[in-house]
């Protein structure tokens, strides 16, 4: 039984990540605004992993420090939204989006309070698109800042599992030269209520 | 004619871009900041507000209750709800309110004509038609 709950089979992996892409080109336009800079997406993945794997998938080709602002949400099913920069780039990402008027230590004494805005910003919007094309609700956290490795923004909460559905996208501003990602975590009671709600959607579009 | 606004947001990223914002929109409308709703409803009542805008996704009391609460002493004062949580459910129930909703990131766009309209409300009201 296990089994079954922790695979995807290939259409719910597609419908899920074309989902997840609405809400992230959503989230995209959202940073563009936000900084007057293009955002480049990468195709979303989608797999269950572990904990560990996941930790790595977004390590690779970065520094091992990172910044996250993340959000739990709750709904017909739950998990964490989160908003992934390597730390060396955030005060850079603070900048711009606050602009170029604020001295040095502005950005500084912002840093904390803009980097969560900004991930409620992005974050909110992809997760809201996700609810509306699923046409389920759900209710956001308020968001948190947290600084550490892979291992440590996907650290399992008391009682929670090593798999997780574990979705994400690279996205990449050129004219900044900055990179970070959008991922997504669910665990496996999540995984299930999803899978039967991807299901659903995908007897609807194809009536 | 000149307009008191309320701006109700934890984050002051978000009230210095709405400050930004009104600096080129309104700038001889006086702009009051409350950082929740304790602080939203204090104001409301110390001061004549002719307008507020209003986060939703904030601690303790979100932004569509501190709206209702509003509503019980002032039935007709132009609000709208700012937030980038943009799901079908909470627009609706921010048009139940008798509210607006704005998306984040605020667009001038956006808030202009949220805030003519207001005016012409107001304009209104104070005519009596």
């Amino acid at each position: 039984m296990e089994l079954d709950v922790a695979e995807l089979t290939d259409i719910e992996r597609d419908a899920f990540a074309e989902i997840a892409n609405l809400g992230v080109s959503r989230a995209a336009t959202s940073l563009r605004q936000m900084l007057g800079a293009q955002v480049t997406l990468s195709v979303p993945a989608v797999n269950i992993v572990t904990r560990d794997t996941a930790a790595r998938l977004v390590e690779r080709g970065n520094s091992a420090k990172l910044v996250a602002v993340q959000q739990a949400f709750e709904g017909p099913f739950s998990g964490r939204a989160l908003l992934i920069f390597p730390e060396a780039q955030s005060l850079e990402l603070v900048r711009s989006i606050v602009g170029a008027e604020q001295s040095l230590e502005d950005v500084i004494d912002l840093e904390h309070e803009a980097l969560a805005e900004t991930g409620n910003v992005i974050l909110n919007a992809c997760l809201a698109t996700i609810a509306n094309v699923l046409q389920k609700s759900m209710r956001m956290s308020l968001p948190t800042v947290i600084r550490g490795d892979g291992a440590m923004l996907f650290a399992a909460p008391p009682g929670g599992g090593d798999l997780v559905l574990f979705l994400y996208i690279d996205f990449t501003i050129k004219s900044r030269d900055m990179r970070g990602f959008i991922a997504l975590l669910m665990d496996l009671p999540s995984i299930a209520a999803l899978k039967a709600i991807v299901r659903d959607f995908i007897e609807t579009v194809q009536k | 004619m000149n307009h008191k606004v309320l701006v109700v947001d934890d984050s002051r990223l978000a009230r210095l871009v709405m400050a930004s914002a009104f600096r080129r929109l309104r700038p001889d409308w006086d702009l009051m900041e409350a950082t929740c709703a304790d602080e939203a409803l204090s104001a409301i009542k110390s001061a004549a507000v002719d307008i507020a805008l209003i986060d939703f996704n904030m601690p303790v009391v979100d932004g569509l209750e501190l709206v209702a609460r509003i509503r019980t002493t002032a039935p007709e004062m132009p609000i709208a709800v700012v937030s980038a949580n943009l799901q079908d459910e909470i627009i609706a129930r921010t048009r139940e309110l008798n509210a607006a909703f704005i998306a984040k990131p605020l667009t001038d766009e956006a808030l202009g004509a949220f805030l003519s309209g207001a005016a012409l409300r107001l304009k209104k009201a104070k005519h009596g038609t």
